[in-house]
């Protein structure tokens, strides 16, 4: 069963000891997953597995939603999402299948996904880097603008106007952030915890989504080649 | 569980209940493991605390002595599986919370004043040695 992604809930951060050094980690609680669907190759054009996580009350539910639950033998869940799995592995996985931190036992970097802390309306130098204008020198309410965004012959969209995309103050944060290639280390198989090294995005209690990492990065895999 | 519990859980097996009353101003020696190739061996460290900051598994104390007029400052965390014990040798009147000032003093003037506080505290200081 190669490729589980887990959901689990961020509880905070604190210290771990691994052999007299310190570690930061991110406890996650993962609990339980339930396979709620598997979507499949024949009927729904890609194959992936949908699981869902958290209790929920029914009447906080919708019907459709305890059916399509109940269909998996489980109970309402409050959050579903899916992963993707290859099509041959597909038959490894059941509907109403429990899924836990043991599947992720031998997995030594997560990447991990989670809606991050909203920001509201942010400025330009908060939001891009931006450096701002001079404290002095005759500036006058202009320290934290972003300055002159363009001239008629400069970072032209087609068209005319200014190019798509071009940074501007707006809203930050509240959107999907995937932190990548962080160790996993430690996993509480009897509280279903995860202890992943490092910050996740999100506050604490938001839905996180724990991968096992796609990529390594080059000094990370070195970093984990020398500690073995 | 609530999300203080999980991680008071997680911190309870790496937090030290053996930790001896250690005041700002106390002469303390630590003792620490140090590990030369496949060989493990205790160090001590002696100095006056200058400053104690974090709380829980985030504790952290800094020692601070005076070898051969070159001040020497450590910093250890309370509850690191590295630092093995805590020795209080003397304890001492501290009016701040931070000795920095400590850093400024030459000669005599770096020296702290016994702390008095009653056979109550004596007792507590040879029973933990």
């Amino acid at each position: 069963m190669a490729g589980v992604s887990l959901l689990g809930r961020k509880i905070g951060m604190t210290r771990v000891y691994e052999n007299g050094v310190s570690f930061p980690v991110t406890v996650v609680q993962v609990g339980q997953n339930v396979i709620t669907q598997l979507r499949t190759q024949e009927k729904d054009g890609y194959s992936a597995v949908q699981i869902g996580f958290d209790e929920i009350k029914p009447r906080n539910s919708t019907i459709p939603m305890i059916a399509h639950d109940h269909k998996a033998g489980t109970t309402p869940k409050r959050v579903h999402r899916e992963f993707k799995v290859d099509a041959k592995d597909i038959g490894s996985f059941s509907l109403g299948q429990a899924l836990t931190v043991e599947n992720l036992k031998d997995v030594p970097f997560v990447d991990v996904t989670g809606t991050s802390k909203g920001k509201g309306f942010a400025g330009v130098m908060k939001r891009w880097g931006f450096k701002g204008q001079y404290a002095s020198h005759g500036t006058e309410r202009k320290h934290r603008s972003p300055g002159s965004i363009g001239s008629l012959c400069s970072n032209r969209g087609f068209g005319g106007g200014l190019a798509k995309g071009k940074r501007m103050a707006g809203h930050m944060g509240d959107a999907q952030v995937t932190t990548r290639s962080l160790p996993l280390v430690r996993i509480d198989a009897e509280k279903g915890l995860l202890l992943v090294k490092g910050a996740i995005p999100g506050a604490n209690n938001g839905v996180v989504m724990v991968r096992p990492a796609i990529r390594l990065y080059k000094s990370k895999a070195a970093k984990a080649a020398g500690k073995k | 569980m609530s999300r203080q519990q999980i991680l008071e859980s997680i911190n309870a097996s790496t937090l030290k209940t053996d930790v001896p009353t250690m005041d700002i101003g106390d002469t303390v020696s630590v003792q620490f493991r140090i590990v030369e190739g496949d060989k493990e061996r205790l160090q001590a460290f002696t100095g006056v605390i200058i400053s104690r900051h974090g709380r829980g598994i985030d504790e952290i104390m800094t020692l601070r002595k005076v070898v051969d007029d070159v001040g020497v400052e450590r910093v250890f965390p309370i509850n690191s599986p590295v630092v093995a014990g805590f020795e209080v040798l003397r304890r001492a009147d501290a009016r701040r919370a931070k000795l920095y000032y400590l850093r400024d003093r030459q000669g005599k003037s770096q020296r702290l004043r016994d702390r008095r506080r009653g056979l109550k505290h004596v007792t507590k200081i040879t029973s933990k040695a």
